[in-house]
């Protein structure tokens, strides 16, 4: 035990201080417009505390491993008040992945549908925001967006968690 | 190839002819390095008696419909020998006799070309539907040539209620519905477990949620289009699935990655390894209340990524291998980085596992939970660690190596308790494995060219490739049609034979130790779904 009190202990703080949001190119610019108009809601709304429910709508999986990111040590994203809920129920924020594939489709809608009002669609990753390198087939309906109403696209295949972090700040207002 | 090999794959033949299994062999140049054999519809059943008697291994089915019409390959394995069996259906028949009553893992791979390619399989022992749900109707099979990619259905697909799950009856049995949403950020699949009190009485799994119809896009693509699709089967495989694809497709237009490109390969795949082993034993500790094994392993897995975005480009290093080698390379200061990484690593891991070691709770949580015994784990195939922890030693790296793999000294650490706690430290071990492995190929690491020359492959040409990737066997057969297109590409996924493990380790184990039993296999959802 004590041992493990030393490890803690020598491991020390490692969350980072987030650096400002610098928006590269056009796309990344439209995010940060968005994400601003959504700031003064969030603000006013959720007093700067926001439950996520992620949901995978088909992805291939390496969008939900930087997301898992967020909550180790270096992001921490706890400590902006955001958390990830079991329940959409709970939650102010869907968070897609994945080009949605048509057998997901009906669980979208329905994920969509139990999220209590109001509520916000982030759709994540180049998949979710255009469909990806799946594009729309017999078997995937393609972007987030063709399925449910979006409110913020957090492009990258898949984003890294400073840019999922920072599309967030935007939205919940703490960036 | 061994002699031993040599003798097993010669009796298997005997055995065939003996038992009347109409065969003709082609040359060991067709589709190498798996052997080719080609067998009637009418034996298609009796081979599959036959091999499993043998001691074969079951690894996969796909079809093709081609030309001359449909056409069933098997892959088996024994003794680090492929050996692929081919059928021709003739025209107007589309039934074959099942190999699910020899193999429990041809199950489900029967039940999916049933649905995408409209084959029968007589005496299936449960020939329900598998990938298809509700987004094409039963008569129509989306991997024939005659459908069109996009499809034929307009309105939005509705929920797929009426799947036959197996009814459990009896006073105290309960039924717990879980999924496809599930309360974490995790794949959907859904789990329907059967309970008395808290005891898992049965498990069904239904999958296919996130098929994204990976096999159909694949058609018609370039080469480079292929490896980036094949990097997103399964994310967090990227490195595996794009190597057993570009290897698979250099088969078929014989290139060959030059050396150099061999060992970057092998530093992709083995850092794939790392970061998932340490992403996994921390997630373990997490589904059992340890937080500290969690935040710890999880800090290290971050580390290493960044170190991948650092010297590769990319955190998950997507799109690092393409087709005749690689999109990265090694320099002088990267080689320095790591070498520092993989000491400083194993230093944290020696402090870690000492304190794990140390805390009863931890053991008193993994230890016999979701045992799959040795038996099992051998009648179903079982690979990577899971088959590891059961006793199951192969190994594609040690038993049908590759480059880089001939050339490097691949130690494979095994486990047979076949519990939680047993996968658990059969990946720690891997993990220390890797990082001489990784010491090894930066060491050895030859000089020269990181991309070989395309050879535009004739029409028709095929390719086969086995890798290991971090949750075992990988395996990929790709055809090529005209002008460098793909005409069929078939990824097969550990998950595909391991996810019907878990449904028979959870069995007697309490429900809420599930997630710790689901997660010691680890099974991708999308790498099954396609
Ligand atoms: S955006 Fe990339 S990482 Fe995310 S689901 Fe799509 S292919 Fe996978």
């Amino acid at each position: 035990m004590l041992r493990l009190y030393f490890k803690i202990f020598k491991t020390g703080m490692l969350t980072e201080k987030l650096p400002k949001a610098k928006p590269a190119h056009e796309a990344d610019q439209a995010v940060e417009q968005i994400g601003h108009a959504l700031k003064t809601v969030v603000d006013r709304r959720f007093r700067g505390s926001l439950a996520i429910r992620q949901v995978d709508a088909g992805s291939c999986n390496g969008c939900e491993l930087e997301i898992h990111a967020l909550n180790n040590v270096y992001y921490d994203i706890e400590r902006f008040g955001v958390h990830f809920v079991a329940s959409p129920r709970h939650a102010d924020v869907l968070m897609v992945t994945g080009p949605v594939s048509r057998h997901m489709e009906a669980a979208l809608r329905h994920t969509y549908e139990a999220t209590a009002d109001p509520k916000w669609v982030v759709a994540v990753g180049d998949c979710g925001v255009c469909g990806g390198e799946f594009g729309v087939s017999y078997a995937s309906c393609g972007a987030v967006g063709n399925v449910i109403p979006v409110d913020l696209t957090i492009p990258g295949c898949p984003p890294t968690p400073q840019a999922l972090l920072q599309g967030l700040l935007s939205l919940c207002g703490r960036s | 190839m061994t002699t031993r090999g040599i003798d097993g794959f010669g009796l298997l033949c005997e055995k065939f002819e003996s038992q009347g299994v109409a065969t003709r062999l082609y040359h060991p140049d067709q589709i190498p390095p798996a052997r080719l054999l080609e067998i009637n519809p009418a034996g298609w059943g009796k081979a599959a008696e036959t091999a499993q008697l043998q001691q074969w291994r079951w690894c996969g089915v796909w079809a093709e419909d081609l030309e001359a019409g449909l056409t069933v390959n098997a892959c088996l394995e024994h003794q680090g020998i492929y050996l692929i069996l081919r059928t021709h259906l003739p025209d107007g028949q589309n039934s074959l006799p099942s190999q699910a009553p020899h193999y429990w893992a041809a199950d489900r791979p029967e039940r999916n070309i049933q649905d995408m390619f409209g084959i029968r399989f007589e005496d299936h022992p449960d020939p329900k539907r598998w990938v298809r749900h509700q987004a094409w109707p039963e008569d129509v099979y989306p991997l024939r040539r005659d459908f069109p990619v996009a499809g034929r259905q307009t309105e939005p697909t509705p929920p797929d209620s009426t799947y036959p799950f197996l009814k459990a009856h009896g006073a105290s049995v309960y039924e717990i519905p879980v999924g496809p949403v599930h309360a974490g950020i995790i794949e959907p699949g859904h789990f329907r477990f059967q309970a008395i009190g808290e005891t898992v009485l049965h498990l069904e799994e239904r999958l296919g949620y996130v098929h994204k119809g990976v096999e159909k896009i694949a058609e018609g693509r370039d080469p480079s289009s292929l490896a980036r699709l094949a990097g997103r089967v399964s994310g967090d495989t990227t490195v595996g699935h794009a190597w057993a694809a570009c290897l698979a497709m250099e088969r078929a237009a014989g290139i060959e990655a030059p050396p150099r490109a061999a060992f970057l390969r092998g530093i992709l795949a083995e850092r794939e390894r790392v970061i998932n082993h340490l992403w996994d034993l921390g997630a373990l500790c997490n589904d059992v209340g340890f937080a500290f094994g969690y935040y710890q392993f999880g800090r290290l897995r971050e580390l290493w990524v960044r170190e991948n975005q650092a010297c590769f480009g990319h955190r998950l290093l997507m799109d690092r291998i393409v087709p005749g080698g690689v999109a990265c390379d090694l320099t002088p200061d990267t080689a320095k980085r790591m070498r520092q990484a993989i000491v400083a690593l194993r230093k944290e891991l020696d402090e870690l596992i000492t304190i794990l070691d140390g805390n009863s709770s931890l053991e008193d949580r993994f230890l016999g939970a979701g045992f799959l015994s040795p038996e099992l784990a051998s009648a179903l195939g079982a690979v990577g660690f899971v088959g590891r922890a059961s006793g199951q030693s192969f190994d594609v790296r040690k038993d049908v190596p590759y480059p880089p793999y001939q050339q490097l000294k691949v130690r494979v650490p095994m486990e047979d308790q076949g519990d939680v706690s047993s996968r658990f430290w059969v990946r720690h071990k891997e993990l220390r494995a890797c990082l001489r492995l990784l010491e090894q190929m930066l060491d050895g690491m030859p000089a020269g060219e990181l991309v070989a020359p395309w050879l535009i492959p004739d029409a028709d040409s095929e390719g086969f490739a086995a890798v290991e990737g971090w949750r075992g066997e990988i395996l990929c057969f790709v055809r090529f049609g005209t002008d460098n297109t793909i005409g069929r590409y078939w990824p097969r996924d550990p998950s595909v034979i391991n996810w019907p493990a878990l449904e028979k380790l959870t069995l007697g184990n309490i429900v809420p130790d599930f997630p710790v039993c689901n997660k010691s296999v680890n099974a991708s959802y999308s790498g099954h779904d396609l």
